[in-house]
């Protein structure tokens, strides 16, 4: 077994009676893209935040890079990143200038090169001097991503990476992070609703259902274990699935 | 591992950074830029109250014994009056451009500490007070023959004062709106203002009742316009005014900071880092 990036043990996270996260335990290893696959509510974006600290779990562990999560993010923040289209970058700001921000928020040597070449790697040149928030829904993810590859980091969490694009931008983000994987070893954790992207980009699959895990393995494995064609099948029978469907963990 | 790698790395770790600071400074500095009209709006309110008082203390003169005896003081006093506010409303608007670009949990993804951004939105309150209220002082000199820089070295004393007390006010603000969400953002504009009559900015403390000068005294602008007073008026600076103020602006800025940080805390417990915003 491959060196684990991610290590989750017994995560609960309550919101006063809400229990947004059942206390779940699993492990992402490296060089890995793992799907958090789930429907609203079912605690992956809870989960995403957990790990990257801007929330504070009510009880249990998270390692990453073999650091406690909670008492040393900040050996942790510089080897991994984050994006999400439900948090635009400040609008008043050009591209170029929020990209620029963020590259001494991490201490990048040789930033002006670093963000010319993401800019050429991500088809963002003709956006750098425009505001942030002028740009379309598929430029802003683009530039999400610039800012998201700043550090060329080693675990990039995405939540929803392609949600509100046209199938052409999408297709073109996923083949973008497929060759990023490839080329440097990544490993890459994603929330999504996107069955088709989860089939494609990921190799693991982690079913949560009201904050708990309720199935995991590869899109190939869930398919067959559930008899289905698809792993929007799969998903739609554990959606619907009653309550009583056993937690693995 | 790359260089680069090694860098971002050993940079991420390092607890104290003077190079994130000025990355959160460029960044509102940027903004100020994208924007004439804010610019604009820095120096609007400070020049129009010199523009108002500067004419009231030249009608006074003529007809107060008291402003007679020192023309400047409705001036100086006004103008030491806005920079409390500005100092206080430069931090506060700094730290509300995040909330209205609901930009923190980009932020606080990063290695960036809470206390290196609270450096930044000081350091940005510095220069907005000074965009906003030396100009409105330079303009006194032409148009009324007053000039506040004549105080010297006292003024230094009290600028430092007001400027100690708007950032500890600033901290508790946004502390308050970190709890309580953008709800809360109104207290920004108008918290100072509760403040105002106890500084005792345009009177003497002995105006106030009885019971409710110690109140005023608990406030370090009261030294500084009591002070000020005394340097205009007698021509003495009262270093025991100095040093009063300053043991309660450090009991200010530590308390505003006590709330920032626990209200920092809170957020993260509440997940609201990720979710607030207008």
């Amino acid at each position: 077994m491959r060196e684990p990036v991610i290590l989750v043990e017994n995560l609960v996270k309550r919101y006063g009676s809400t229990l947004a996260v059942d206390g779940i335990s699993f492990t992402v290893e490296r060089g890995v893209t793992t799907a958090l696959l789930g429907g609203n509510g079912a605690g992956k974006t809870t989960t995403l935040a957990i790990l990257l600290g801007l929330l504070l779990p009510t009880s249990g562990s998270v390692q990453i890079f073999g650091e406690d999560v909670l008492r040393h993010r900040y050996r942790v923040l510089p080897r991994m990143n984050f994006s999400t289209p439900y948090v635009d970058l400040p609008h008043r700001l050009t591209v170029r200038q929020n990209l620029v921000i963020y590259a001494r928020l991490y201490g990048l040597p040789q930033r002006d090169e670093r963000i010319a070449a993401l800019a050429q790697d991500l088809q963002i040149e003709a956006l750098l001097e425009r505001p942030a928030g002028k740009l379309s829904a598929g430029q802003k993810t683009r530039v999400a991503l610039a800012k998201a590859m700043l550090n060329e980091p080693e675990l990039l969490l995405l939540d929803e990476p392609t949600v509100s694009l046209d199938p052409d931008t999408g297709d073109w983000v996923r083949g973008y992070l497929e060759e990023y994987r490839g080329r440097t070893g990544a490993t890459i954790l994603l929330a999504s609703h996107n069955m088709a992207e989860v089939e494609r980009l990921c190799s693991e699959v982690l079913m949560m259902k009201a904050g708990r895990i309720v199935d995991r393995g590869s899109p190939g494995e869930l398919i067959d274990r559930y008899g289905r064609t698809n792993l929007e099948e799969v998903f739609l029978t554990i959606a619907r699935a009653r309550p009583a469907l056993e937690a693995v963990q | 591992m790359s260089r680069a790698h090694r860098l971002i790395r050993r940079a991420g770790e390092v607890p104290f950074s003077p190079a994130r600071i000025w990355a959160m400074l460029l960044r509102y500095l940027y903004i100020l830029r994208s924007s004439w009209p804010r610019t604009l709006e820095l120096l609007y309110w400070p020049t129009l109250q010199m523009l108002i008082w500067g004419f009231m203390s030249q009608f006074l003169r003529q007809n107060s014994s008291y402003v007679a005896q020192a023309f400047g003081v409705l001036l100086a006093a006004v103008m030491l009056w806005d920079l409390l506010f500005r100092s206080q409303l430069g931090l506060s608007i700094s730290f509300l451009e995040e909330m209205w670009a609901r930009n923190l949990g980009q932020l606080f993804v990063t290695p960036l500490r809470p206390y290196e951004w609270l450096i930044s939105l000081l350091a940005m309150s510095i220069i907005r007070v000074t965009i906003g209220v030396v100009p409105a002082a330079l303009l006194a000199i032409p148009l009324y023959h007053y000039s506040i820089f004549e105080m010297g070295l006292p003024l230094v004393a009290f600028v430092a004062v007001l400027a100690a007390m708007g950032w500890g006010l600033g901290l508790a603000i946004c502390g308050a709106i970190l709890r309580h969400g953008m709800g809360a953002e109104s207290l920004a504009w108008t918290v100072i203002f509760a403040i105002a009559p106890l500084s005792c900015v345009y009177y003497p403390v002995t105006t106030l009742p009885s019971w409710l000068q110690p109140v005023a005294w608990a406030l370090p602008s009261t030294y500084v316009f009591e002070g000020m007073r005394a340097v205009m008026f007698q021509g003495i600076f009262r270093t025991d005014y100095f040093l009063e103020a300053l043991v309660l602006d450090v009991f200010y800025i530590a308390l505003g900071a006590a709330i920032f940080f626990i209200a920092f805390r809170d957020a993260r417990h509440r997940g609201a880092l990720l979710q607030m915003g207008e």
